[in-house]
């Protein structure tokens, strides 16, 4: 949302600049079992953002006062690597990731049946490898197939997207420019199978008729990830 | 979604069309029971995990490909004692808890304030599950036949969900490793592996074991 109105992506034929029409989504692949010594873990490309997710547990929380009698504890880490986008980034965490770390960690929640491991502890660490637009959506969804390839007992699988708003034209899946210059942005965290909302987030402004379109798109685009989620996970070829 | 009735060999790919992935839905109740990895949302079987469903005895329950070990009594298990205190042993089993193993459970010659003098810190033993808590703490015992320290050999470590594969159908694998090795091989259930015997045949079973887990599930798109 930099505010640059009148840079045009959009051409009168409704296609972007990526040649994508309005409701199209980049390019997906998704691979589980990258890193052989997490109990579970997923590598992710989204366009040309690529994520690794490791998942560690359950395991005994430490330290003891972060145990929780009745149900474990999901410690989620979202960290994007120096290397990841086109200016160095300062290695650590921020507030940015702070807050990314603490909106996954919610949505995952709701889907993970902590209830099942008292007093331990599911650590999640999303690594952003190289970062373009809507790294929370792709650290989020590969976090739940990381979740899933560790054998952790899940009601559903998450799936996020975000569609939003370039020259008044609603879309989904915003890259880097049209994130960066576009008007709004609605990334949501959505159960495929039932249609819930586990996550949504809105940066900018939509009206009632634009949120609805873009609502519609991520619910579209959700169920097209979650095919190529379910072929990862069952080991099914293709993208 | 097909069902799988094959539960005894989860790890092959042929039963591959009955994988199923959490949020999966496996049809109505009617007068089936729910198993490990299923749950009931709604009045429907839901399943929980990504595994291989099967159904016996009227059980829906799904197998999961890859997970960590989880205790269960009677496991045979092969832990490493972590820490001990005058009368109690902390036994790394594997699990998300450390299990213990009382002195009373341990082997008979040990007496109170002289654990470590018996079985020290980082040795290996071959215990059984004696129970496990609701909270998944777990204790061991090594009361029984075979139940014992780890003096020689070797311990494997393989994930605990590719043991099957060692054992092969009515453990003829594992005995075809085992003369053809000339070791003595212990497989436990926490996916530890002991073998013992001359150098030429641990390595022999050693290069058997590393290639079993390598050949590994497909999980790419």
């Amino acid at each position: 949302m930099g505010g640059y109105g009148d840079v045009r992506m959009i051409d009168d034929n409704g296609m972007r600049m990526d040649g994508r029409g309005p409701g199209d989504l980049r390019e997906i692949f998704i691979e589980t079992g990258v890193v052989p010594v997490a109990d579970g873990s997923c590598r992710m490309i989204w366009g040309t953002n690529e994520a690794i997710v490791s998942i560690y547990g359950p395991m005994e929380a430490h330290p003891r006062k972060i145990q929780r009698q009745d149900s474990a504890v999901l410690a989620v880490e979202y960290n994007m690597a120096p290397f990841s986008t086109t200016d160095r980034m300062r290695p650590g965490f921020n507030r940015r990731s702070k807050e990314i770390s603490k909106v996954t960690k919610d949505a995952l929640e709701s889907v993970v049946l902590l209830e099942l491991y008292p007093r331990s502890k599911i650590q999640v660490n999303i690594e952003i490898i190289s970062a373009e637009a809507g790294t929370r959506c792709v650290g989020l969804t590969a976090a739940s197939v990381a979740l899933a390839d560790a054998g952790i007992p899940m009601t559903d699988l998450v799936v996020s997207v975000a569609s939003g708003k370039i020259n008044d034209i609603v879309v989904c899946d915003l890259n880097k420019e049209e994130d960066n210059y576009g008007e709004a942005d609605l990334p949501m965290g959505i159960l495929p199978n039932t249609g819930e909302l586990v996550f949504l987030q809105m940066d900018g402004d939509l009206s009632q008729e634009e949120f609805k379109q873009a609502w519609d798109y991520n619910m579209n685009a959700a169920s097209k990830v979650h095919e190529i989620m379910k072929k990862a996970l069952t080991g099914g070829d293709g993208e | 979604m097909s069902m799988s009735k094959s539960a005894d060999a989860p790890h092959r790919l042929e039963t591959k069309l009955g994988i199923v992935i959490p949020g999966d839905d496996l049809g109505e109740i009617n007068d089936k029971l729910a198993g490990h990895g299923v749950l009931e949302i709604n009045g429907r079987f839901t399943a929980v995990k990504r595994g291989i469903l099967s159904e016996k005895e009227k059980v829906v329950s799904v197998e999961p490909i890859h997970s960590k070990y989880t205790p269960r009594p009677s496991d045979l298990v092969i832990g490493y004692i972590e820490g001990c205190t005058n009368n109690i042993w902390f036994v790394d089993i594997g699990a998300p808890f450390n299990a213990i193993l009382p002195m009373s459970l341990g082997p008979s010659k040990a007496e109170f304030g002289g654990a470590r003098s018996v079985i020290d810190i980082g040795e290996a033993i071959i215990c059984r599950v004696q129970e496990v808590e609701e909270t998944h703490s777990s204790v061991v015992s090594m009361k029984g036949m075979g139940l014992r320290k780890i003096n020689s050999g070797i311990v494997e470590q393989l994930p605990p969900h590719l043991i099957g594969r060692i054992i092969g159908k009515g453990g003829k694998s594992l005995s075809k490793l085992k003369s053809n090795s000339e070791c003595r091989i212990v497989v436990a259930d926490n996916g530890r592996i002991w073998v013992d015997g001359d150098i030429s045949g641990i390595s022999k079973v050693r290069y058997t074991i590393s290639n079993l887990a390598n050949e590994n599930f497909g999980g790419e798109n």
